[in-house]
């Protein structure tokens, strides 16, 4: 269950795009995970309520979207899809390929509220969002 | 992958990436920021300066995964002996608990440093970099690092290791690189340890292991050994030593390979 470190490190890095964008809360976060990332959405969702509490994304909604695993073939040249365990060429059956994708694991998005002019005022307090938004 | 020069866009991710620029504003005055950036950065980041501490002293970094039990400080004990006139070794250790293993592998004359991780079920990139705080590296050849026993969460965290040798062992089973594929692609070498127990667990398929392996597209070299025995053990010492001169031969580093014959210190 190494979720939870994954979770920390996604709220390290979100806080961290907050505070570049002067942003007063996270509403949402979108990730991409490829199966062959070794982390299962699942739970890494569980580790996200856990994680995300005291954070500026305590409120947060996580939103996951699952990759597909391609493969690039070193005989033939095909680009097909593949399957965890079985990474070989769906078009000849080599097994010599290279995988083009489904082994991110990736913060792709993320959704925020902020103040509309961060120079006008020095202190980071929440201003009224419009969305009433959790 | 970078996360800088738009390298980590993939064929997968790449309509994730929102069209017109990084910033979009969406219902209700929320905006959108797009960053596609790796979830481990931060220990890859520290990865990466671990490599680089290793590769400033000539020192390769090997990795050690397997299931808990698989012989992988029996295997470092007995490399530890084979190798003692050879090269300097040090070992860091990963359990969840107890000092045990760097006690064994200390009682081999080599210095061991005990990284204990609580309830943690993998090594990341900060304890090693705690680790190396511990270690003198000067004059070192090899530093092996344990990782904790799991064939699942240390593959998803880079240490600063050059390569990745997972251990699987005869009573496991040979399907285990297909039940877990994330840690066997990872593998630079796998070695099938307590080979000596071939005889007695019949079903268990060194060509099997092999073929489950290939369907990951991974050309890891498989050998067998035991370390109890012996059997085998010239291969995976022979793939050590090709190892290091081919992590010297890629840095320029002026390098301390040290024979019996010649133990001149290395340059401060």
């Amino acid at each position: 269950m190494h979720e939870l470190s994954v979770c920390q490190a996604l709220i390290e890095q979100v806080e961290a795009v907050a505070r570049e964008q002067n942003a007063t809360q996270v509403l949402l976060i979108r990730l991409g995970i490829g199966p062959l990332s070794g982390v299962e959405p699942q739970l890494l969702e569980q580790a996200f309520y856990i994680a995300r509490a005291g954070s500026i994304a305590a409120d947060a909604e996580l939103q996951m979207t699952s990759l597909p695993i391609r493969v690039n073939c070193t005989s033939c040249g095909a680009v097909s899809e593949a399957q965890p365990a079985r990474l070989v060429c769906a078009a000849c059956g080599d097994w010599q390929t290279t995988l083009v994708s489904g082994d991110e694991l990736q913060l792709t998005q993320v959704e925020l509220t902020r103040k509309p002019d961060p120079a006008a005022s020095p202190q980071p307090e929440q201003h009224a969002a419009s969305s009433g938004v959790n | 992958m970078c996360d800088t020069c738009g390298c980590n866009v993939t064929p997968g991710n790449a309509h994730l990436v929102q069209p017109g620029g990084k910033l979009s504003r969406t219902e209700d005055g929320r905006e959108a920021v797009s960053v596609l950036r790796n979830l481990l950065h931060a220990n890859d980041h520290t990865a990466q300066h671990n490599r680089e501490h290793f590769e400033r002293h000539g020192v390769l970094a090997v990795n050690l995964m397997s299931s808990p039990g698989a012989g992988k400080t029996s295997l470092l004990e007995a490399t530890i002996d084979a190798l003692r006139d050879e090269l300097a070794i040090a070992v860091i250790e990963g359990d969840l608990e107890t000092e045990n293993d760097a006690s064994r592998i200390r009682r081999h004359g080599v210095e061991a440093i005990q990284i204990t991780t609580g309830s943690a079920c993998h090594l990341d990139a900060h304890m090693v970099h705690d680790a190396l705080h511990q270690l003198n590296l000067d004059g070192l050849d090899i530093v092996f690092i344990e990782n904790v026993g799991n064939l699942v969460c240390p593959a998803s965290f880079d240490l600063g290791q050059h390569r990745n040798v997972v251990l699987l062992s005869v009573p496991e089973g040979d399907d285990k690189p297909a039940k877990y594929p994330v840690m066997f692609r990872a593998a630079d070498l796998v070695l099938l340890s307590k080979c000596d127990l071939l005889p007695l667990l019949d079903d268990f398929n060194p060509e099997a292991a092999r073929r489950h392996l290939q369907n990951l597209a991974n050309p890891a070299p498989v050998f067998e050994l035991s370390a109890k025995s012996s059997a085998g053990m010239d291969h995976w010492l022979e793939w050590l030593r090709r190892e290091i001169a081919t992590a010297r031969q890629a840095t320029s580093e002026p390098h301390n390979l040290r024979s019996s014959a010649a133990s001149t210190p290395p340059a401060p």
